[in-house]
C-alpha cells in the first residue's frame, strides 16, 4: 500500500482513507491469505452447525434433516439471487455468517484469489471420488483445490423445431438470422454469455482478453442487436413457448424447462463449440465449523443428491453414479441429459477475467445501449 | 428562527431558552440518524473514487483521477442522456395521471380519503418482479392489450408493445405512481376549497383559478412527487431489462454493472457520485422553490 | 359531500391502470402449469404448495416486521425533523441533506451500510435491515411533511403558545392535525417501499432471517413460479379485508358521533 502519498497536504482526505483502510482490513478482504486451517477429522459434528447459501430450489427440500441424520451436524439454508450479489456481500462485510456458498466456477476462482475461501481438505470429502473424470482439471480451479463441483452444463441454441425450416447448427444462425426469423431471436444479457456466441462464431476463446478480438466481437454483436427481440436471461423459454421467439441462446438445463411445456422445443450446441459452466460449492474462510462444512459438501456428493438435482433442476451433474441412477425415460424426454462427461468437457471452461472484467462490462454497456 | 422569537411578545429570554432546547430536540435525532446511517456509509463507498480496482475486485489504495475521465466518456454520457429522457417522460406521464387523481382523493369525504390512499398503494404490496411479469403478459403480442384492440377492430395485426421504449416508460410509471400521488395528495388536501371557489366566484375561469391559485400553492407537492418518480426511474434496472428487453440502458444498469459485474467499486462509486450530485442539486432547487413560496410567496 | 364531478373519470382510469396488472397476477396464480406467463389449465396447486411452504411464510412475516418497525422509526424521526427544519432553519442545504437518503442509489447505500455495520461490529439480522430501511423511509416522510408545512401558518402555533400551551401540547393539538395527511402519506410510502425492497435488505441482513423479496429474487435463477402469484393474491385478499373492515368501522363511529 503506497497509497497515502497525498497525506501531508490533505489531512481530511488522509483521515478518511485511513478509516477506509481500517474498514477494508476489518472487511476481511485480506488478500493472498490462502493458508489452510488445521481441521480435526474426528471432530464431534453434532456440536457444529452451519449456514449454507444457495439459489432457491437448488437442493432437496429436506436436505437439512437428512444431513443432520447422516452426520449429526445441524444446518440452515439461506438464499442469494446472483453470484454477483453474493460476491459483493462477501467482499464488503467482515463476517457474513455463511459457511458454505454455492457459486459458479469463475466466481469461486475470484473468491479464492481474494483469500475469502478455505482450501478444500480433500481427506474430509471422500465422495470426491464420485466426480466424473476430467472435472478435476478445469481451468477455474485446477485440482479442485478451492471448490467442489455440484452441477455443470453448457450453452447453446434452444429453438422451436416446428417453427424453423432447418435446425440451427451455427452461432451465426442466431447472430445473423434469416429474414423470416428477424425479431424472433433472443440472446442472454449477462456479460459472459452475451459475448459467447460472437466469440465462438469468430473462433476466439470465451475467456479472451485480447482487445482486438473483443473489438471484432463488439462489432458483430452491435450488428446482431437490430435483429433481436430482446436480451433475456430469465424468461427466454417462455418466449419460445408463446412462439414470439423461434430461437434463443440458452443454458441446456433451461431449455429443458421449455421442452417440458412443448416437445417441439429442442437444444443444440453449435458446431463452433461453446462454454462449460460449473456451479460449485466453497467453504468460506470465516466459517467457524469447517469440519461440518466439509461434511455437508461430502454429503451433497452422495449419488442420490446428485440424481435429485438432475431430475428436478434438469441440469447435468458431474457425478457419474448420480447420472447412472436417472430413469431412462427422463433422459429420453430431455436429450441434453444424455450427453457424456467427455462431450461436456469439449466446452471451454469459463474463468475469471481478472483486469479484463472492466473491458467486458464497458463493452456490454456499449453494445446494449447502441 | 430569530425573527419568530423577536416577534414574540412574551419574555424573550425564556422563549429563547426553551426554543433552543426544542430546536435541538427536533433536529438532532433526525439529522444524527441520517448522518450515522446514510452519510457515513455512503462516504465509505464514495471515497473509493480516488482509488483503483484490484485484479479480482476489491480496492487498491493507489491514488488516481482516471475514474472521473472514464465517467465522462461518450459511452456514459450517451447513457445518461438517454436515461434522463426516459425518466423524464415517466415523470411527466406520472404527473399527468397523478395530479387529477390526487385532487379527486383530496375532494373525497374524510372517511373515504384514507381508504382511497390505501387502495392506491395496495397493488405495491405485491412483489415488484411479479407485477412487472404481469405487464409482460399484458403487452406481449398475444397479450390482453393487443387482443382487446384487435377485437374492437382498431388493429388487424398485433402491435409491437413489449421491448420498446414505451414499455419501459409505462413500466416505470406503474412502478412509481404512488410516489407521485401521495405527496401530491398531502399538498392538495391542504388547500382551502373555498379559496378556489372564491376565485371562481370573482369571475375567474376554472382554468385561470387553477393556474393562479391551485397550481402555485401545490407546487411544493408537485416538485416532491416529480423528484420521487424521476430519481428511482433513473436508478431502476429491472424494468429496462424485463420490459425493454435489455435494449435500453439506464444509469441504474450502469452503476449496478460496475459494482456487481465488473466488480470495479472505484468506478461504480464515481458514476454514483456523479448521479448523486445531479440528484442532490434537484432537492436543493426543490427546497429553494418551496422556501420562497413559504416566505415571500403569493400573499 | 363535495362533488367529484368530472374527476371521477381520471380516478376510475387510474384504478384501472393500477389494478389491471394485479388482475393478471391473480389469474396467473390459478395456473395449472409452472409458468408465470402462459395459462395452462386452472388449478389450486400453487396454493397447496404455498400452504406447505413454511419458509416463504416466515419470510413474509419477517418482511412485515421490518416494514412496520422501519415505518415507526421513520415517522417519528421524520416528522420531528421536518417540523424542526421548517421552524428553525433557513438552510436549503440541510433540507437536501435530510432528504438525500431518498435519492441514494440503493447499491451504494447497501454496500456502505454493510461496511459500516462491519466497522461497528453490529450483528446482522432483521434489526439491521429495519434501521437501514428507516433511513430512506425517513427521507420520504421529511419530504412529504416538509411540502405540507410550506403553507402552514406559524401564527397558529404562536397563538397556541401565547395562550400558555406547552411545546408538546402545541405540537399535539396544533401542528400534528395540520400535518396529519402528510404523516399518513409518508407512513404509507415507507411501509410500501420497505416491504418490497431487495438490494439493501440483502446486504444488511443476516443469513437466517430472509425477507420476502430475498426469497423471491433467489428463485429467479430457475424461473419464478406462480407460487409467488398465489402469495400475492392471499396478501391482496387480506389487505382488502382489512380496508373494508376499517371502512365499516369508521362509518359506524361516525354514525355514533352524530
Amino acid at each position: 500500500m503506497k497509497a497515502l502519498a497525498f497525506t501531508g497536504r490533505r489531512p481530511l482526505a488522509a483521515a478518511a482513507s485511513l478509516v477506509l483502510a481500517a474498514a477494508l482490513v476489518a472487511c476481511g478482504g485480506s488478500d493472498g491469505d490462502d493458508s489452510a486451517s488445521d481441521l480435526d477429522p474426528d471432530a464431534d459434528l453434532s456440536k457444529q452447525s452451519i449456514v449454507v447459501s444457495n439459489w432457491a430450489d437448488y437442493m432437496p427440500e429436506d436436505v437439512a434433516e437428512k444431513f443432520e441424520e447422516a452426520t449429526g451436524a445441524s444446518m440452515e439454508v439461506t438464499n442469494h439471487a446472483t453470484n454477483e450479489e453474493l460476491m459483493a456481500k462477501l467482499t464488503a462485510g467482515s463476517d457474513s455468517g455463511i459457511d458454505v456458498a454455492f457459486v459458479s466456477g469463475q466466481f469461486a476462482q475470484a473468491l479464492a484469489e481474494q483469500g475469502l475461501v478455505e482450501p478444500i481438505h480433500a481427506d474430509l470429502v471422500p465422495n470426491m471420488d464420485n466426480l466424473a473424470e476430467g472435472v478435476q482439471n478445469l481451468s477455474y480451479d485446477e485440482g479442485n483445490k478451492n471448490s467442489v463441483p455440484y452441477t455443470w452444463g453448457t450453452t447453446g441454441i434452444c429453438y422451436r423445431a416446428d417453427l424453423v425450416d432447418e435446425a440451427p447448427t451455427s452461432w451465426n444462425d442466431l447472430l445473423e438470422p434469416a429474414d423470416e426469423y428477424k425479431g424472433k431471436v433472443t440472446m442472454m444479457a449477462t456479460d459472459r454469455w452475451l459475448m459467447l456466441p460472437a466469440q465462438k462464431a469468430l473462433g476466439f476463446s470465451a475467456n479472451t482478453t485480447d482487445e482486438d478480438e473483443m473489438a471484432q466481437v463488439k462489432d458483430k454483436l452491435v450488428a446482431a442487436k437490430k435483429n433481436l427481440l430482446a436480451y433475456d436471461d430469465t424468461t427466454f423459454y417462455e418466449r419460445l413457448i408463446s412462439g414470439e421467439a423461434v430461437m434463443v441462446e440458452a443454458w441446456d438445463g433451461w431449455c429443458n424447462y421449455g421442452t417440458a411445456e412443448n416437445e417441439n422445443i429442442k437444444f443444440v450446441v453449435p458446431d463452433e463449440g461453446s462454454d462449460l459452466w460449473v456451479d460449485t460449492m466453497v467453504v468460506l474462510k470465516t466459517s467457524k465449523n469447517k469440519e461440518a462444512a466439509h461434511a455437508f459438501i461430502n454429503y451433497l456428493l452422495e449419488p442420490e443428491n446428485g440424481a435429485w438435482a438432475a431430475e428436478n433442476i434438469l441440469y447435468n451433474v458431474p457425478n457419474q453414479k448420480a447420472m447412472d441412477m436417472l430413469p431412462a425415460d427422463l433422459k429420453a424426454q430431455y436429450p441434453p441429459l444424455q450427453v457424456t462427461a467427455e462431450q461436456l468437457l469439449e466446452g471451454e471452461s469459463l474463468t475469471d477475467l481478472g483486469e479484463a472484467a472492466t473491458m467486458y462490462t464497458q463493452l456490454v454497456t456499449e453494445i446494449t445501449s447502441s | 428562527m430569530t425573527d419568530l422569537i423577536s416577534s414574540t411578545p412574551t419574555g424573550r429570554g425564556a422563549v429563547e431558552r426553551s426554543s433552543r432546547w426544542e430546536r435541538a430536540a427536533l433536529l438532532v435525532p433526525g439529522l444524527g440518524y441520517v448522518s450515522a446511517f446514510m452519510a457515513v456509509p455512503v462516504l465509505l463507498v464514495l471515497s473509493y473514487v480516488f482509488f483503483q480496482r484490484g485484479r479480482f475486485g476489491g480496492v487498491v489504495y493507489e491514488f488516481t483521477w482516471d475514474n472521473f475521465a472514464r465517467a465522462f466518456s461518450p459511452t456514459y454520457r450517451a447513457v445518461l442522456v438517454d436515461s434522463l429522457v426516459i425518466a423524464g417522460a415517466a415523470t411527466v406521464l406520472a404527473l399527468l395521471i397523478g395530479y387529477p387523481v390526487a385532487y379527486a382523493i383530496a375532494m373525497l369525504p374524510d372517511r373515504l380519503r384514507t381508504i382511497a390512499l390505501v387502495l392506491v398503494v395496495i397493488p405495491f404490496w405485491t412483489n415488484f418482479l411479479v407485477r412487472t411479469y404481469a405487464w409482460i403478459v399484458l403487452l406481449s403480442n398475444e397479450g390482453l392489450v393487443n387482443r382487446s384492440l384487435e377485437r374492437i377492430g382498431v388493429i388487424e395485426d398485433p402491435l409491437t408493445l413489449l421491448y420498446t421504449r414505451g414499455a419501459v416508460v409505462v413500466g416505470l410509471v406503474y412502478a412509481y405512481l404512488p410516489l407521485m400521488i401521495l405527496p401530491l395528495y398531502a399538498s392538495i388536501s391542504k388547500l382551502d376549497p373555498e379559496l378556489r371557489e372564491a376565485a371562481t366566484n370573482l369571475g375567474a375561469s376554472r382554468f385561470k383559478a387553477f393556474r393562479t391559485v391551485t397550481w402555485p400553492l401545490t407546487l411544493p407537492g408537485v416538485l416532491t412527487g416529480c423528484i420521487f418518480v424521476f430519481v428511482p426511474s433513473l436508478g431502476n434496472f429491472i424494468v429496462p431489462e424485463l420490459l425493454g428487453g435489455g435494449k435500453f440502458v439506464m444509469v441504474g444498469n450502469v452503476v449496478r454493472d460496475q459494482f456487481l459485474k465488473a466488480r470495479d467499486w472505484p468506478f461504480g462509486a464515481t458514476l454514483a457520485l456523479v448521479l448523486i450530485v445531479v440528484l442532490v442539486a434537484l432537492f436543493f432547487v426543490q427546497s429553494r422553490v418551496s422556501r420562497r413560496l413559504s416566505t415571500g410567496g403569493p400573499s | 359531500m363535495r362533488s367529484l364531478g368530472w374527476l371521477r373519470l381520471p380516478l376510475a382510469l387510474c384504478m384501472l391502470f393500477l389494478y389491471l396488472p394485479i388482475a393478471v397476477l391473480v389469474v396467473m396464480s390459478f395456473n395449472g402449469g409452472r409458468s408465470a406467463f402462459t395459462m395452462d389449465g386452472l388449478s389450486l396447486r400453487w396454493y397447496t404448495k404455498l400452504a406447505g411452504n413454511g419458509d416463504l411464510l416466515t419470510a413474509l412475516g419477517n418482511s412485515l416486521l421490518v416494514a412496520t418497525g422501519a415505518t415507526l422509526i421513520a415517522v417519528v424521526l421524520g416528522t420531528t425533523l421536518a417540523v424542526g427544519l421548517a421552524r428553525y432553519t433557513r438552510s436549503s442545504t440541510l433540507d437536501a441533506y435530510a432528504m438525500a437518503p431518498a435519492i441514494m442509489p440503493d447499491l451504494v447505500l447497501a454496500i456502505g451500510l454493510l461496511a459500516f455495520y462491519s466497522l461497528i461490529s453490529m450483528t446482522l439480522g432483521l434489526f439491521s435491515v429495519m434501521l437501514a430501511h428507516a433511513v430512506f423511509g425517513m427521507a420520504f416522510v421529511v419530504a412529504v411533511v416538509r411540502a405540507r408545512l410550506v403553507q402552514a401558518d406559524p401564527a397558529l402555533e404562536e397563538a397556541s403558545r401565547d395562550l400558555g400551551a406547552g411545546a408538546l401540547t402545541t405540537f399535539r393539538r396544533v401542528t400534528l392535525p395540520t400535518i396529519a395527511p402528510a404523516v399518513i402519506a409518508g407512513a404509507l410510502l415507507t411501509f410500501t417501499l420497505s416491504l418490497d425492497e431487495f438490494v439493501i435488505a440483502f446486504f444488511t441482513n443476516g443469513p437466517t432471517t430472509p425477507t420476502l423479496p430475498i426469497s423471491i429474487y433467489s428463485m429467479v435463477r430457475f424461473g419464478v413460479t406462480p407460487e409467488i402469484n398465489a402469495l400475492a393474491t392471499v396478501l391482496l385478499l387480506v389487505s382488502f379485508t382489512v380496508v373494508i373492515a376499517s371502512a365499516r368501522l369508521s362509518r359506524r363511529t361516525e354514525a355514533l358521533d352524530e
